[in-house]
């Protein structure tokens, strides 16, 4: 194996970057002028992250 | 009361048959490829670029987390659709191949995520390939 990076992350870490990313390219393709590209962009990305801390404090009332 | 439908002329327009161009055809093949390549064909820099380097910069991720690069013929239907996802990536998936990046079997939860990772730069990737099919046949700026 050529690629021999491990990377570890966390469970919040992972979800962030997922967030990011996914979010770049449903602003762009989801929408027409790049205003809108850019307010969708960070909507998308405000919604992962808030749907992160709901769940994630959901399992914590779950688990407690 | 009911609401009545008028057709305005952007309308008509916009359902009107358009020409299907060479470009129309190259820009999602191309920008399958090579991610955000549609888009640069079409002198879209900056949204070129920024599809470039989420679906890059995805696909990296999973591969530095040791995520499974699927393969087409395990006969496991589970395989065959991640398989089917990760080649969306286009010439990311042939290069994770042919170096043997990323991991051959899910063995931490780093690595499901990766896996998670790669398949979904490629689903991504599909879907700006679609975006940059509708740019070449003018439904979209």
């Amino acid at each position: 194996m050529i690629f021999t990076l491990a990377l570890q992350l966390s469970h919040f870490s992972a979800a962030t970057l997922f967030a990011f990313f996914f979010s770049i390219v449903f602003g762009i393709t989801q929408r027409n002028t790049p205003n809108e590209m850019v307010r969708y962009g960070a909507y998308c990305f405000a919604m992962a992250l808030g749907g992160l801390f709901v769940a994630g404090w959901f399992m914590w009332l779950l688990h407690h | 009361m009911a609401k009545t439908e008028t057709t305005t002329p952007d309308t008509q327009s916009s359902t009107a048959a358009v020409p299907f161009t060479a470009v129309a055809a190259l820009a999602p093949a191309i920008g399958w490829l090579i991610p955000g390549a549609g888009h640069l064909m079409q002198r879209r820099w900056i949204r070129g670029l920024l599809l470039m380097a989420a679906v890059a910069g995805m696909f990296a991720f999973g591969v530095a987390m040791q995520g499974k690069v699927y393969q087409a013929n395990t006969g496991d239907l589970l395989d065959i659709l991640g398989f089917i996802g990760d080649l969306g990536s286009g010439a990311f998936y042939f290069m994770a191949r042919i170096f043997e990046w990323g991991g051959t079997s899910i063995t931490s939860a780093n690595a499901d995520y990766g896996t998670k990772f790669i398949v979904v730069a490629g689903l991504l990737n599909i879907m700006a390939a679609v975006d940059a099919y509708h740019i070449a046949i003018g439904k979209k700026e």
